[in-house]
């Protein structure tokens, strides 16, 4: 599988309590970087450091190959990935790099409710939120797409979904991209992965995807709290869901005719999985149309789902959600990056990490830009999600950013699913939550036995590692009260 | 470190596995010719969304792949069967298939997801090149694997 099979945790070397690196060897053209714990390593699967050495063999790989702190094995690059690559240095663009659901995220939203509002109707408001969002394998959405309707969600994105009704103008200033990414080409999406979106377009999906009602039990940096609108038992609404089976179908169909070309362009791929094209072919660039597609259809997603949420909520309490900010995990974007001194333009992919824009970055809105970006951090079930800011402030180098404005996405998984079925059982899970005063509504007792907390690694370790080696600061800590889960 | 993850012993008979992959889901079929331990990598498939003892082979519908390496023709195969089941919203439970110098022809079986009766745990996104191997041993018998994103 590879010509790097050596062992890459002996060659892993300690920089400081946060930061490790393996110096290249054999084809890696650049170091592999990886923040994490003592801790955390020592519960790292080998595969992360293989997969992750791999990437650092691709054509035109900028500064390292980095991993975030919640890194796992992946296919092709670890989840948890962080790679840049230029275009005039011969750079490539990975299918495997981005992965099957491109621009899963995560958003999050203010309900203007307190704890005990929310906890009042706990039951009721958590079966109107089962009954009101399509959860779990075979639902389906309520809106049908034709051919024109769906290129225009393909190239809108969630300007699109707001345009169509979906939430309000003032929505798409929290999101990345302000809520279209712009290059999105419909014409390089396959008509199997158009076919396959036309009954999913407002669906959650399943597996890891939920939406949660959730209070801030801590703050951690008040200011920052301030300018997010946040306070200790404030309520909030996360959706963490991505692309749907288009995106799916895409990262399918480009797999294979990355993979099939790569001798074409001389590429030598130490792991198929790894499959990629040069930036500057035809292949890469119908990718990049194709990816942004899938990403605009993942903001589409998220905004129908925010919609169907603020009816739920209007219903129950007359109030409105508004939005804090929408992240996305999986994607590939061109950005520009201060690298040894030299401003240049890189397609960053982000693999299970997300993007962690400091203060002044010019993509911010205007009322975030003295603060830096919110970076939203998935729990499980049962455990903490985190809000974070990007940068590294206050530390004083305030242009330095860390593997190109990246950090964690969420906890990382700790045990497989297999494994996770074996210990849990998906009823004793629910019951154990309920117990816990958290009420989880799903279609599947499999499934929460697969997404039990216990499968996962401690994201209260990952979030601090992520602060402690300067990637994103802690801001606010919230617990789940309801889980809607797939 | 922790040597999770790896996959088991070899196969020794017929039949499907899952095999551990710490995020996703490991899938191994293994019979007597490649085509064989392709029908069974597909009930290893579906038994990672339900129990496919629980579909019913009701309704018939036709799958062809074209594909000359046998690794490559194992991943598409499945994503015809993972596109099919999105796109019918069906699960399937009998699979005959003919492989024939790189072309792959199967009639599967199935029937139309009810949540109630299925209880499907989970859906799977798409097939991946990790862990891709189809090999056979000195027996003769055939094992196709590989890991599929959920």
């Amino acid at each position: 599988m590879t010509g790097l099979m050596t062992n890459f945790t002996r060659a892993l070397t300690r920089i400081s309590d946060t930061e490790w690196r393996i110096a290249p060897q054999g084809a890696m053209r650049v170091p592999v970087v990886l923040y994490a714990s003592e801790a955390l390593v020592r519960d790292m699967d080998d595969k992360v450091l293989e997969q992750a050495a791999n990437v650092a063999t691709l054509p035109g790989i900028v500064g390292a190959s980095y991993a975030m702190p919640d890194a796992h094995w992946g296919y092709g690059f670890p989840i948890g990935g962080v790679a840049a690559f230029d275009a005039d240095d011969g750079g490539v663009v990975s299918g495997g790099g981005v992965g099957f659901d491109i621009s899963c995220g995560v958003r999050t939203l203010h309900t203007g409710l307190d704890r005990a509002a929310v906890m009042a109707v706990q039951q009721e408001l958590a079966n109107a939120l089962y009954y009101t969002i399509p959860v779990g394998v075979g639902s389906t959405g309520a809106i049908r797409l034709d051919r024109r309707g769906m290129d225009a969600m393909l190239t809108g994105g969630a300007a699109w979904a707001v345009r169509e009704g979906y939430g309000r103008r003032d929505d798409l200033e929290r999101i990345e991209e302000r809520g279209c990414m712009a290059g999105a080409d419909p014409d390089q999406v396959s008509e199997q992965a158009k076919k396959r979106q036309q009954q999913e377009m407002g669906t959650l999906g399943s597996g890891n995807h939920y939406l949660e009602v959730q209070a801030v039990t801590d703050i951690y940096d008040p200011a920052t709290a301030d300018a997010f609108a946040l306070r200790r038992g404030d309520v909030t609404v996360s959706i963490h869901c991505g692309s749907r089976g288009l995106g799916h179908q895409i990262g399918t169909d480009y797999l294979k005719r990355m993979a099939v070309a790569a001798a074409k362009h001389g590429i030598t791929l130490p792991d198929r999985e790894l499959a990629c094209a040069p930036i500057d072919s035809e292949l890469g660039r119908a990718y990049l149309g194709a990816m942004r597609a899938g990403i605009n259809c993942a903001l589409a997603n998220r905004q129908i789902l925010t919609h169907l949420a603020r009816r739920a909520f209007t219903e129950f309490f007359g109030t409105d959600l508004a939005l804090l900010y929408d992240v996305s995990h999986n994607t590939c974007k061109l950005e520009e990056h201060v690298v040894d001194g030299r401003k240049r333009k890189l397609y960053v992919h982000r693999k299970g990490a997300t993007r962690a824009f400091g203060p002044r970055h010019p993509d911010l809105p205007a009322d975030l830009r003295d603060v830096g970006q919110p970076v939203l951090i998935g729990g499980t079930m049962g455990t903490a999600s985190y809000i974070l800011v990007g940068g590294n402030e206050p530390r004083p180098d305030e242009s330095r950013s860390l593997a190109f404005a990246s950090a964690c996405h969420g906890a990382g998984r700790a045990l497989s699913r297999r494994a996770a079925t074996k210990r849990w059982h998906g009823r004793a899970v629910q019951d154990e939550l309920a117990h816990r005063g958290i009420v989880v509504r799903s279609p599947s007792a499999r499934g929460l036995a697969e997404e039990a907390p216990g499968a996962y690694k401690d994201v209260s370790e990952v979030v601090l590692v992520a602060e402690r080696a300067g990637l994103a600061r802690r801001v606010a800590r919230l617990e789940p009260l309801i889980c809607i889960k797939g | 470190m922790s040597a999770s993850d790896l996959p088991e012993q070899a196969p020794s008979a017929p039949g499907w596995r899952h095999f551990e992959h710490r995020a996703d889901m490991g899938v191994e079929g293994a019979g007597r010719s490649p085509a064989e331990a392709f029908a069974q990598a597909a009930v290893a498939l579906t038994a990672i969304v339900c129990d496919p003892a629980a579909v019913q082979p009701r309704v018939a519908l036709d799958v062809a792949c074209d594909e000359p390496d046998l690794e490559l023709l194992l991943v598409d195969w499945l994503n015809a069967l993972i596109y099919r089941m999105a796109t019918e919203r069906m699960l399937f439970s009998r699979f005959d298939v003919r492989i024939d110098d790189g072309r792959l022809r199967a009639t599967i079986r199935g029937e139309s997801v009810e949540r109630e009766r299925h209880r499907p745990a989970v859906e799977v996104k798409g097939a991946t090149y990790t862990a891709l191997s189809v090999t056979h041993d000195a027996s003769g018998l055939w094992t196709a694997r590989c890991v599929v994103d959920v």
